[in-house]
């Protein structure tokens, strides 16, 4: 594949987040200067459903969309999720995963069981990962809705990308009221690498 | 200014900067927020219309008048504005008339995968195909100048990954134009045959007209590269095309692809070794060209079924075997999407579902989700609407079978709006025993919170009549004894008025009366309420789980209740045999 720059493959379940953390990731990237191009599948974001960004950047970028074996960070907001995406990831890629589980209606009404030991599985099978206690890391500053900004703080590090462009970016896309917390989560995040 | 832009954004960008009117959609992935970005530029008036034949009806209105108009779709909704697009073919305009459809390559959020690109060879239309964000703003602008030049609608053909992916865009400012003068003029408006086979010949002659404009347009852009393969693509076909092939082919990229270039496609076909046209979906363009006795590849080594991708575009073209990740050998399980936490649907639905000889019709909206476990309420998905008038014909079948079953139907407020009604006077003044049932949530959930009829807001923000269900459908002619008004929050309600439809001889409607738990002024009210389990009653029975609710999972051997996500719509009380489970909070009005 013609590769002039990096893929980041953000995904999760429902309602997490990943949406205002992927926003956030294209804002800084093309305050960064990179051409940048970020594809979601919303269409059932609210309904508690598997969801999928791709944000790709460089300096041009054509698809909107990575394949497999292409994402230079792969960022899983649910344990389960990173299973689901992990072909995605390449064989040098690096594997973020938040250490929490949401339970789909399939093991819920106990039709099927949510995969044991996931966390040795899923470092068995990546070559690089960082488990991530993003909930408790939230909960822990205040307020545990900010565990998406703590995700992104850490996928910002991986990518060498700190800079202080990213509290502009924080600034102009979160409510002033919540600019503070979400600050502080995305240093967090920062440290954790 | 440089800014990052979703498709959907640029296009309503366009239209604002093109001096746009006035704007009209109905709802419907992945096209909303086309209208809803639009509704932001105060100087276009926009409406959410009841249907997408409205929608294109009101701005084909506007146009007439001389007002730059435009509307949004998703490709089944251009099935229903089918009608009056034909005859605007032969109309055309006063003021620029843009129609945009937005395809669902993939079906992501749609019924089927129709390829809408025919739509505009049939109806004889130009069809644009923007690639990227800065294409949807820049195609919407050129839209209207080619809709005023040539005397016709133009259609704005998109796609979901264009419209919901970001990229950079160069913004503008708005073009402010004049309304123009409107003059009575039957015979280029009023399509009585005498007229409108007069059309018919102008029309064919534009269609050669606008042929000749797209052969030297700016529309088509040449990119060389090595001539031994040549790509002939257009929208996300060529971006893929370009991320997968690099300057290994050279490239014909169409901006607009109806009608065809035909003199430009040949003399690139005669540039390069061997021709490919790479398009998602249907042959459209390589039906085209292999008409005009060009040779050429495509639907024989490319799908015509999902979207297209990088790695498909090399492994056809080039043989480059696509890469690969980690694979654990471990299939997670699915992870549906579901019914919210407090959906008011779940409680009619659930009683639906106890019981049994019950055959039941659904339609498009978020109760869809209830023909999934456990609920399993609901065996159709046909169409907008056609959760009622199957009902009709299904109900007399059985009947003439002999089969004692009852049928149901199922759709929303919005869908009832939108082409429900029509079902529901079919089956009264037809004399049918199904049960017609409205889940009144007043608003368009599924899409995402879009105001309907029933919801007593306008688009713009103004307050407005908000229809009244259940006098509708007596006006329908139901007999006031056979419509049922439940709160589907009380699980008692719910199950007597099934029993009641499911008994009586005559056409029975149950509406219920719950808004979507999702509106901020039902999260507001319900903010503090949520259930809680009392372990010591609790017997793990899972007669809560099988509501079927997101808020309720068993952990660890003990039925816990997420109090965040939980708005104490407290079915899981109704249905709990040991009394284990209680609501705490309060309820602010």
């Amino acid at each position: 594949m013609n590769k002039n720059g990096k893929n980041v493959l953000l995904v999760g379940v429902g309602g997490q987040g990943t949406i205002l953390a992927s926003k956030l990731l294209s804002e800084g990237l093309l305050a960064l200067g990179y051409d940048v191009k970020m594809s979601e599948i919303h269409g059932m974001a609210q309904r508690g459903g598997s969801v999928s960004t791709h944000v790709r950047y460089g300096a041009r970028v054509y698809s909107p969309v990575m394949g497999a074996g292409e994402a230079d960070v792969l960022v899983a907001f649910e344990k389960m999720e990173a299973l689901r995406w992990l072909s995605y990831l390449s064989p040098e890629g690096m594997l973020i995963v938040n250490n929490h589980e949401i339970y789909p209606m399939p093991v819920i009404l106990g039709m099927s069981e949510y995969p044991a030991r996931l966390e040795e599985t899923l470092a068995e099978a990546a070559t690089r990962m960082l488990l991530i206690e993003a909930a408790d890391e939230a909960a822990a500053l205040g307020n545990p809705r900010v565990s998406n900004v703590v995700l992104l703080g850490a996928v910002v590090k991986c990518l060498g990308l700190e800079d202080p462009c990213w509290a502009e970016t924080l600034r102009s896309c979160v409510p002033p009221h919540a600019l503070q917390v979400n600050e502080r989560a995305f240093r967090k995040g920062l440290s954790l690498v | 200014m440089r800014e990052l832009m979703t498709g959907n954004e640029a296009i309503a960008r366009g239209a604002w900067e093109a001096g746009c009117h006035v704007a009209a959609a109905y709802p419907g992935t992945p096209s909303t927020e086309i209208l809803e970005n639009v509704s932001r530029y105060k100087e276009i008036y926009s409406e959410w219309s009841t249907n997408e034949k409205v929608s294109l009806e009101v701005v084909s209105g506007a146009s007439m008048a001389g007002a730059r108009a435009m509307c949004a779709m998703k490709h089944v909704g251009l099935n229903v504005a089918a009608d009056p697009f034909f005859t605007m073919s032969y109309i055309g305009v006063n003021g620029g008339l843009v129609i945009v459809d937005a395809d669902d390559p993939g079906l992501f959020s749609s019924q089927n995968e129709q390829d809408n690109r025919w739509y505009a060879l049939h109806a004889k239309l130009p069809m644009l195909e923007p690639s990227d964000s800065q294409e949807c703003l820049d195609f919407m602008k050129a839209a209207f100048d080619i809709s005023e030049r040539f005397d016709t609608p133009v259609l704005l053909r998109v796609t979901t990954r264009i419209c919901h992916s970001k990229s950079v865009v160069e913004t503008g400012e708005r073009m402010e134009r004049h309304i123009r003068e409107y003059t009575r003029n039957p015979a280029k408006n009023a399509m009585l045959p005498v007229f409108a086979k007069a059309k018919h010949y102008l029309v064919e002659k534009r269609l050669l007209d606008l042929r000749e404009f797209n052969e030297t347009s700016p529309f088509i852009s040449y990119v060389e590269g090595d001539k031994e393969i040549g790509v002939l693509t257009s929208g996300v076909g060529y971006q893929h095309s370009r991320e997968a092939l690099g300057d290994r082919v050279s490239y014909l990229k169409l901006g607009m692809t109806w009608p065809l270039p035909e003199k430009t496609i040949r003399d690139f076909a005669s540039k390069v070794k061997k021709l490919w046209i790479v398009e998602e979906n249907d042959a459209f363009i390589e039906g085209a060209v292999r008409g005009m006795g060009i040779a050429c590849s495509g639907k024989d080594a490319l799908p015509l079924v999902d979207e297209l991708s990088p790695a498909l575009i090399a492994k056809a073209i080039l043989g480059t075997k696509p890469s690969s990740g980690p694979d654990t050998g471990i299939a997670p399980p699915n992870r549906p999407p579901l019914l919210c936490a407090g959906c008011p649907h779940r409680g009619l639905l659930f009683a639906m579902s106890k019981k049994k000889d019950l055959v039941v019709m659904g339609d498009i909206g978020c109760y869809g989700l209830g023909s999934m476990p456990p609920l399993n309420v609901g065996e159709s998905t046909i169409c907008m609407g056609a959760g009622f008038s199957a009902v009709v014909g299904f109900q007399k079948a059985q009947e003439k079978a002999g089969r004692s079953q009852k049928v149901f139907g199922i759709l929303g407020d919005s869908t009832f709006f939108h082409s429900g009604i029509t079902g529901l006077i079919d089956a009264v003044v037809n004399k049918s025993r199904g049960v017609f049932v409205i889940l009144d949530n007043r608003i368009t959930a599924m899409t995402g919170q879009q105001e309907n009829p029933g919801t007593g807001r306008t688009l713009m923000g103004e307050e407005t009549t908000a229809l009244d269900i259940p006098r509708l459908c007596a006006a329908c002619g139901v007999k006031e004894d056979h419509i049922h008004v439940v709160d589907p929050y009380n699980l008692k309600a719910c199950r007597d008025a099934v029993d009641v439809a499911y008994a009586a001889e005559e056409t029975s409607v149950i509406v219920t009366t719950r808004p979507c738990a999702l509106i901020k002024e039902v999260q507001k009210s319900r903010a503090s309420l949520h259930c809680v389990v009392d372990a010591e009653k609790c017997v793990l029975c899972s007669s809560c789980l099988k509501l079927g609710c997101p808020a309720i999972t068993k952990q660890e051997g003990r039925i816990v209740i997420d109090s965040v996500a939980c708005n104490g719509c407290s079915l899981c009380v109704q249905v709990c045999p040991k009394q284990a489970i209680s609501r705490e909070g309060e309820l602010h009005e």
